[in-house]
């Protein structure tokens, strides 16, 4: 059994003001190593076996039509065994 | 003159469409997300609310809904649809108007009255308003924030197609202040805030909101 991950973030040109307040509620905890931060989605898509690369092909497109918006995020897709 | 408004899952506000849609003088007709039927209407209203609980991202799910696939094909075609609040998002999901709606700038969910100028009265959903008219209407969302990138913004400016935008302070940190957009067609219409609870001041904070629907049954007539 496999594991898809496809990790979604907002594009950087794009605002996002949850990473703006986990980034100055870090501070506050005194936690200083962080200069910003982003936060995106995550989704874990579980197989039988391991993904064949029409599988991967396939799972792109879902990431490509409903998982991100293009609009305004970009995605990753890999594999976790 | 018959005005379809579709109803999601998690849909709030189509009863107040439907209500506004019959006191501007059509008829309003129900819509079910789930029939790929538009039962012969003339235009249609995605109301506001929270179809399929804005999983994933606000109305991206309702994007593929049956009866989505008839509104974006009739919209190709002219027919006028005029999205409101998370109906504009679905507009967005669905690529009939560009650029994306998101999370409020200042993370809060925001519902108070804000005045908006209507800032391109040619479309089909505007003609009642002057150009500049500045009405008051309520804004009610937590992903209010149109964003989109530098180029689409410079083509909606060059083209008129913002037909509404936040006077004084921007609420949600939309780019250009901007409250509504419209298609290179005029006949799509996307809008944060809410006409159809300002249909008469009893209930609303003024009657100013009517101004959408009454043009359209103008445009329908003519």
């Amino acid at each position: 059994m496999a594991i898809i991950v496809v990790d979604v973030m907002l594009k950087p040109e794009i605002l996002d003001p949850q990473g703006n307040a986990v980034a100055a509620a870090l501070p506050r905890l005194g936690f200083t190593f962080a200069k910003s931060v982003r936060q995106g989605k995550r989704f874990e898509i579980e197989v039988e076996g391991d993904p064949t690369p029409a599988q991967l092909a396939e799972v792109e497109k879902a990431a490509e039509r409903l998982l991100s918006n293009p609009v305004i995020e970009t995605y990753c897709v890999r594999v976790e065994n | 003159m018959r005005v379809g408004v579709i109803t999601f899952p998690g849909t709030l506000d189509d009863r107040d469409a439907a209500r506004a849609v019959n006191l501007s003088g059509a008829q309003a007709v129900s819509l079910w997300h789930a029939e790929a039927d538009l039962k012969a209407v003339d235009a249609v209203i995605l109301p506001g609310g929270f179809s399929y609980g804005d999983y994933l991202r606000c109305g991206a799910i309702s994007r593929f809904a049956p009866v989505m696939e008839l509104v974006i094909e009739a919209a190709g075609k002219g027919m006028p649809v005029l999205g409101i609040c998370n109906g504009f998002q679905v507009l967005c999901e669905s690529h009939l108007l560009p650029g994306a709606l998101t999370r409020n700038s200042d993370l809060h969910f925001l519902c108070r009255d804000v005045e908006i100028e209507i800032t391109n009265n040619e479309t089909v959903w505007t003609t009642s308003f002057t150009q500049g008219e500045k009405i008051t209407i309520p804004l009610k969302n937590g992903e209010g924030s149109f964003q989109c990138d530098d180029e689409t913004l410079a083509q909606l400016e060059d083209q008129g197609r913002v037909i509404a935008r936040y006077v004084g302070n921007n609420p949600n940190g939309s780019r250009n202040l901007i409250a509504g957009i419209t298609n290179e067609r005029g006949n799509v219409v996307g809008l944060m805030p809410h006409p159809e609870h300002a249909i008469n001041e009893l209930t609303g904070p003024s009657a100013q909101g009517l101004g959408f629907f009454t043009s359209i049954l103008q445009a329908m007539v003519k």
